[in-house]
């Protein structure tokens, strides 16, 4: 395994609860990624993936539950706690600001100053131009506001920003749902690319191929609560479709009524 | 032909909304002026309207952050009479006391003293809008009742009067303005600073390696700006002093009375206002704090998610309104020379709708402090050529009220086509 001669694993969110109102989105959940490893994260709609991972992003608060990093337990209450950890995030919704260019959205919070203490748009409108050179070299709207860009666009905007400021822990919320079988291609190629950098990855997918393709482990989630988590290769992928729609472990009786 | 026209208009990398802005106050303009026989486009009516301009000017700048973050202030109107108020009681009734009358540091205490109350009154309403997550429709529609109440409770209705002479120069009567030699001054400096600003703007532009704007364009935006500072400049100094106040001013410094026409030059309110929209549009381009202002109206979630702390922002942002409102009410008070009980009475609405009509969208996220200028620009302007044509009072709010929705309405649709 990758994680053979990790001791401890990179992130641990260790019995995480979250409910909102009577709902348990997320009801006593473990899961946990080494370096460079990638955790594929699977479940229906309203399985609670997303909020779990904004646990971990500082979004969202926890309910109950503990958070490691390499081993220590750490506090995260609000975003710029995760960003402290190198934890980025690609959120689902892409949490971008429309009215503001690509730049402007790629530094959001993180502004390059000058000397003075005033935002430097030049430099930063630079460094953007360097990163989706390299990601989606086909960007070249660079002084519209994101609103002006189409669907593919504006995720590589929202991926530029997770990858550019030395992740090292990265979740990524079905970070190629509007892109086209191209650009997905160049995000799994990116993913393959950061875990051997030894960056620990969470994958949010809905499609199975892609995790059994770029994934070590997978979570699955139903209801809230944990299905549980398989290694990639130990199983095909009618063990993780039932995992999901029966959320049952491979191996585990079929109730049948 | 048409051609050739918008190439040149697309080379200039203009605003294309805010040149019909322009269009649509230089037709205002050019009707007044026909409808009043030359009287409307005067170096005197444009000083006139620079000053009756500067109050709502001032507060406007504010209200495009608030109205960019996605709220509203109804209560900068009586919040500018409240401050009036105190403003004038400290200066008139109080300060004397301990420093004798006209003591050259009452106008400055004043001022401290006002804005203070502004800052406090403004995080006050921002943090209850932030952090209690009151509307901000509800929490200054309650400030705007409870202001105007508080203003009257602090003389029980009595105008407070006359105020300090000091402190009247920021108002822009025959006193105070720069007179032609600084207007020249002021003039040039500015002209210096707009042209050192553009080289050193392109220069850091080609040190990345960004496509800059061709240079034909560069010298046609460079001479259009140093033409209006100039042309206003000159206007400014064609509106002579009338006689008495030319020999009240050198009498007042113990010099001769000159038989030449003196000039009024540049209103200090107007300077003043010049002053604050520089620092505003630095504000709103150049720091974090303009971005996230800009970044929360765009995407309030998006916002949070980047380690903004948005509620803090909003007490930010209300108190830097009130800050404004201040400064706008010893404006509006020192060109009056005296508070009555209804300063600033509608201003709110004056200033929202030149912060609209200035391209401010509601929805939030967008708008411009040159805009709001213009914006309130155009609404003085309307209002001053309406009474100066002799349109009824009711006639004039009928007309304000249907451009307001109108110059929203044709907003909208510009940005729809525009696909913004
Ligand atoms: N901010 C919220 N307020 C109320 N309910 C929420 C909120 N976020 C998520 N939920 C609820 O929590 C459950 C899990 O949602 P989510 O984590 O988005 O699922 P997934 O990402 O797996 O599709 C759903 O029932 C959803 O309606
Ligand atoms: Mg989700």
């Amino acid at each position: 395994m990758t994680h053979a001669n990790a001791a401890h694993p990179l992130v641990e969110m260790r019995d995480i609860h979250v409910s909102f109102g009577g709902i348990k989105a997320v009801d006593h959940v473990s899961i946990d990624v080494y370096p460079g490893e990638v955790v594929g994260l699977l479940g229906h709609n309203g399985a609670g993936k997303s909020t779990l991972i904004k646990v971990l992003s500082g979004a969202y608060k926890r309910d109950a539950g503990e958070i490691f990093i390499n081993g220590e337990k750490v506090e995260i209450h609000n975003p710029r706690d995760a960003r402290a950890h190198n934890i980025e995030t690609i959120y689902q919704t892409l949490a971008l600001a429309d009215n503001l260019d690509a730049a402007s959205n790629l530094f959001l919070g993180r502004e390059i100053t000058n000397p003075l203490g005033f935002v430097n748009d030049d430099a930063m409108e630079a460094e953007t131009r360097k990163i989706m050179g390299k990601l989606n070299p086909n960007f070249k709207k660079f002084a519209d506001p994101v609103s002006a860009l189409s669907g593919g666009q504006r995720q590589s905007v929202a991926i530029a920003r997770a990858v550019y400021f030395d992740a090292r822990i990265l979740i990524m919320d079905e970070p190629t749902a509007a892109l086209g079988p191209h650009e997905t291609q160049m995000v799994a190629d990116l993913i393959k690319q950061l875990k051997k950098a030894g960056i620990g990855i969470f994958l949010i997918s809905h499609d199975i191929h892609d995790v059994l393709d770029l994934c070590d482990r997978a979570s699955v989630m139903k209801n809230g609560k944990l299905v549980g988590t398989v290694n990639v290769d130990d199983v095909t992928d009618d063990d993780l479709l039932s995992m999901i729609i029966l959320g049952k472990k491979p191996g585990e009786e079929t109730i049948t009524s | 032909m048409t051609e050739t026209l918008k190439k040149f208009v697309a080379g200039l990398e203009l605003d294309t909304r805010m040149l019909g802005m322009i269009g649509a106050l230089v037709i205002l303009w050019l009707s007044f002026n026909m409808f009043t026989d030359g009287r409307f486009i005067t170096p005197r009516n444009i000083f006139n309207l620079s000053v009756q301009t500067a109050s709502v000017a001032v507060m406007a700048t504010g209200m495009v952050f608030v109205i960019v973050t996605r709220h509203i202030d109804l209560s900068v109107g009586s919040l500018l009479g409240l401050i009036g108020m105190l403003m004038g009681t400290l200066q008139v009734h109080i300060l004397p006391q301990f420093l004798g009358l006209e003591h050259p540091l009452i106008w400055v205490i004043t001022i401290v003293a006002g804005v203070a109350v502004g800052v406090i009154v403004g995080a006050a309403q921002g943090w209850v809008i932030g952090y209690l997550a009151v509307p901000s429709f509800i929490v200054t529609l309650g400030g705007l009742l409870m202001y105007r109440g508080a203003a009257w409770w602090v003389t029980t209705g009595q105008t407070v009067a006359p105020l300090d002479s000091n402190f009247r120069l920021l108002g822009g009567g025959a006193e105070g303005t720069l007179g032609e030699g600084l207007s020249w001054l002021v003039g040039i400096i500015a002209t210096i600073a707009a042209v050192v600003m553009m080289v050193l703007s392109r220069r850091q532009k080609n040190s990345h390696g960004f496509k800059l704007k061709p240079l034909w364009a560069e010298f046609t935006l460079g001479g259009i700006v140093i033409a209006l500072i100039l042309g206003f400049v000159t206007v400014m100094n064609s509106y002579p002093l009338p006689k008495g106040a030319v020999r009240r001013i050198y009498e007042a410094r113990g010099e001769e009375i000159p038989q030449f026409a003196v000039m009024h030059g540049i209103a200090i309110p107007v300077v003043i206002v010049f002053v604050i929209a520089i620092i505003m549009t630095i504000i709103a381009r150049r720091t974090r704090f303009g971005r996230y202002v800009f970044a929360t109206g765009g995407n309030p979630e998006a916002a949070e998610l980047s380690g903004i702390n948005t509620k803090l922002l909003t007490v930010k942002v209300f108190a830097l309104m009130g800050a404004l409102t201040a400064i706008a009410a010893v404006i509006a008070s020192a060109r009056l020379g005296s508070v009555g009980n209804d300063l600033g009475t509608l201003d709110e609405l004056r200033v929202i709708a030149a912060a609209v009509i200035g391209g401010t969208a509601l929805a939030g996220g967008i708008g411009t402090i040159y805009g709001a200028l213009l914006g309130a620009l155009i609404m003085q302007s309307l209002q001053s050529g309406m009474a100066m044509v002799g349109v009824d009072a009711p006639l004039q709010s009928i007309v304000v009220g249907f451009v307001l929705v109108l110059a929203v309405y044709l907003d909208i649709a510009y940005r729809r086509r525009a696909g913004q």
